[in-house]
C-alpha cells in the first residue's frame, strides 16, 4: 500500500518535536496543501493524525474538548500518559463498535511534574506504544535506528527531522506538500520555522 | 582434380568427430529464449501460476515461493560494494538463514565462481525475489557470459550481460518469473557499471539500488551517508549498517551480513557475518537502536 501522509515524531533531552504532512488528499487530487493534522490537547500536549478522512479530526477534536473537560472539572492538567491511555481507552471501544474510527496518531507531550519528555505512537487498532521516536512509514525508521540518541539537543533535533524529510523527499513517490513542524518543551506547544522547499538532490 | 582440391581447401580435421551438420546443431542451438518450458495443462498457465503461488491474495496457496530479501549495491569512487543479508523465506516459514545472495556470473569452466583471496574476475549478480528464479536465470547468464567470452575473445561488458538478462525476463513477461537483481561489475570499456534488472523486464543503470522486502529501510540509511568519494572502509562499513538496518526492522530479512567489494581486478569477498554479535556491537558501542532496550 502506498503511502500517503507522513508523521514523524523524535524526542531528546528536553522536548518533543513532532511533524505531518500538509497535503490533504482525495483520489488523485490534492484538496489542500497547508493543512495543519494536529491538535493540542492542553498546554504541554499534543496529537498529530492521520488515516481516514472524517474521522481523523472528528476523533482528534473529541478527545481535545474531553482533555479540556477533565481540567475545568478537576482543576488539574492531565499528564501526557494520561491522555495517551485516555485516547488509547476511546480508540479501543470505538474499534468494537459498529463505526470505529480509523485513525493512527503520534502523541507527544511534556509532563509538567517531571519534566520527560513524552512520545506515543497509537494506531488504529488502539495499540499503545512509548517510543523515543516514531514514524508511521518505512524510511525514516531505519534513519532514525541509526541516527537517534535520547540525549540530543533541540538542534540535533530538528537537523535529524531534516534527514528524515529529505529522505522522503528522495524516495516517496508522492508530494506530501512539506511538512507542519510543532515543538513541545516545558513553556508549551509551538510552531516551528521549517525549510520545506529545500531540493534534495538523489544518489 | 576437384575432389583433390575440396580435400585440402579446409582443414583435414574438421569433420574427424562431428559432423557438419552436428556441429550447427551445437553451435547454432544456443538456449532458447522462446518458451521450451512444460506448461501446466490449463487455459491461462500464469494465472494459475500465480493462483498456485501468491500469498498475498490467498494465504492457503499450496506453494509458497522464497520471497523477502535485503540487497544493496551502489558506486562509489573506489569501485562497487554490494551487501546483502541471508534469509530465505516462505510465507512465514524462514526456510534459510545462510543464503548466498550474492550470484558470481563469471566463467564456470575456470572455477571462477569460488571465492579466493586475490580478486576474481567477471561480474555480480544479486538475488531478490524467487530463489529459484535468480539462481536458475543467473546461472544461464554465467553460461551466455562465458560463451560471449570464448566467442569474442574478451570479457563481457556489465550492460551487454544485464541487457541479455532483461531481454529474457522481458520475453518471459507475464509468466509469473519473480527476480530483482543487481548485476555490478568494472570493465575495462565501462568502468564500475551497476544495473537494476528486474522480472518486469525493467533494466536501468544507476549508483545506488536497494532490492527486497527490505529496500525502505536500507535506503532510509544509505542515502543519508552515502557520498561517491567514501574510502573503501566506509563504504563497506554503510553497507553493512544500512543491511543491519533492514535486518533489524524487516522480518523477511535476517541472518548473516555478506559483503563483497568489486573493482578493476575482479571482486573481494569481505565476510559472511552473523547479524546478532553485530547489532548489539553498533546498539552498545554507539549507542544506535535506543529503542530497544537491553535491561527488563
Amino acid at each position: 500500500m502506498l503511502q500517503r501522509e507522513v508523521l514523524l515524531g523524535i524526542t531528546g533531552k528536553d522536548f518533543v518535536i513532532v511533524a505531518a504532512s500538509k497535503a490533504i488528499m482525495r483520489g488523485p487530487t490534492i484538496i489542500k496543501a497547508q493543512d495543519d493534522k494536529t491538535r493540542q490537547l492542553n498546554r504541554h500536549t499534543m496529537m498529530a493524525f492521520s488515516g481516514e478522512a472524517g474521522d481523523t479530526v472528528q476523533f482528534a477534536e473529541f478527545i481535545q474538548a474531553n482533555v479540556q473537560l477533565y481540567s475545568m472539572r478537576n482543576d488539574s492538567e492531565l499528564s501526557p500518559s494520561a491522555v495517551a491511555n485516555f485516547v488509547r481507552g476511546e480508540l479501543a471501544s470505538s474499534l468494537r463498535s459498529r463505526s470505529p474510527y480509523t485513525v493512527n496518531l503520534l502523541l507527544g507531550g511534556m509532563d509538567p511534574h517531571t519534566q520527560q519528555p513524552h512520545l506515543y505512537w497509537i494506531d488504529y487498532l488502539a495499540s499503545l506504544a512509548r517510543v523515543p521516536y516514531a514514524a508511521h512509514g518505512y524510511y525514516c525508521l531505519s534513519l532514525l535506528d541509526k541516527h537517534h540518541n535520547p540525549e540530543i539537543d533541540l538542534a540535533q533535533g530538528m537537523k535529524l527531522l531534516e534527514m528524515c524529510t529529505d529522505e522522503l523527499k528522495r524516495r516517496l513517490p508522492i508530494d506530501y506538500k512539506g511538512v507542519l513542524v510543532k515543538i513541545i518543551t516545558k513553556d508549551g506547544v509551538k510552531e516551528a520555522d521549517f525549510d520545506n522547499d529545500k531540493i534534495v538532490r538523489s544518489a | 582434380m576437384d575432389k583433390l582440391v575440396a580435400q585440402y581447401s579446409r582443414p583435414s580435421h574438421q569433420n574427424d568427430f562431428y559432423t557438419e551438420e552436428e556441429q550447427t546443431d551445437m553451435t547454432g542451438s544456443l538456449p532458447p529464449l522462446s518458451l521450451k518450458f512444460a506448461l501446466p495443462p490449463v487455459a491461462n498457465p500464469s494465472a494459475f501460476l500465480r493462483a498456485m503461488t501468491d500469498d498475498h491474495s490467498n494465504p492457503s496457496c499450496p506453494i509458497k515461493l522464497a520471497h523477502g530479501t535485503t540487497t544493496l549495491a551502489f558506486r562509489f569512487q573506489g569501485g562497487i560494494i554490494v551487501c546483502t543479508d541471508s534469509r530465505a523465506t516462505a510465507g512465514n516459514w524462514i526456510a534459510s538463514q545462510t543464503v548466498k545472495k550474492v550470484i558470481p556470473v563469471s566463467r564456470l569452466s575456470r572455477g571462477e565462481d569460488k571465492p579466493s583471496n586475490d580478486p576474481t574476475p567477471g561480474l555480480l549478480g544479486t538475488m531478490a525475489g524467487g530463489a529459484a528464479d535468480c539462481q536458475y536465470w543467473l546461472r544461464y547468464l554465467s553460461q551466455q557470459c562465458t560463451l560471449h567470452e570464448i566467442r569474442h575473445k574478451r570479457r563481457i561488458t556489465v550492460a551487454a550481460a544485464s541487457k541479455i538478462l532483461a531481454n529474457l525476463t522481458y520475453a518471459y513477461k507475464g509468466y509469473g518469473l519473480s527476480m530483482g537483481t543487481m548485476l555490478a561489475g568494472v570493465t575495462p570499456q565501462e568502468g564500475p557499471a551497476l544495473y537494476y534488472i528486474d522480472s518486469d523486464g525493467t533494466r536501468l543503470p544507476g549508483n545506488l539500488f536497494c532490492v527486497g522486502s527490505g529496500q525502505t529501510f536500507a535506503y532510509g540509511v544509505l542515502d543519508a551517508n552515502y557520498r561517491y568519494d567514501l574510502s573503501e572502509k566506509e563504504a563497506l562499513d554503510l553497507g553493512r549498517r544500512a543491511i543491519l538496518a533492514a535486518m533489524h526492522r524487516d522480518a523477511y530479512s535476517g541472518g548473516f551480513i555478506n559483503c563483497y567489494h568489486v573493482t578493476e581486478a575482479g571482486w573481494v569477498h569481505h565476510g559472511f557475518d552473523d547479524m546478532n554479535p553485530i547489532f548489539w556491537k553498533t546498539k552498545l558501542e554507539s549507542g544506535e537502536f535506543s529503542n530497544v532496550t537491553s535491561e527488563l
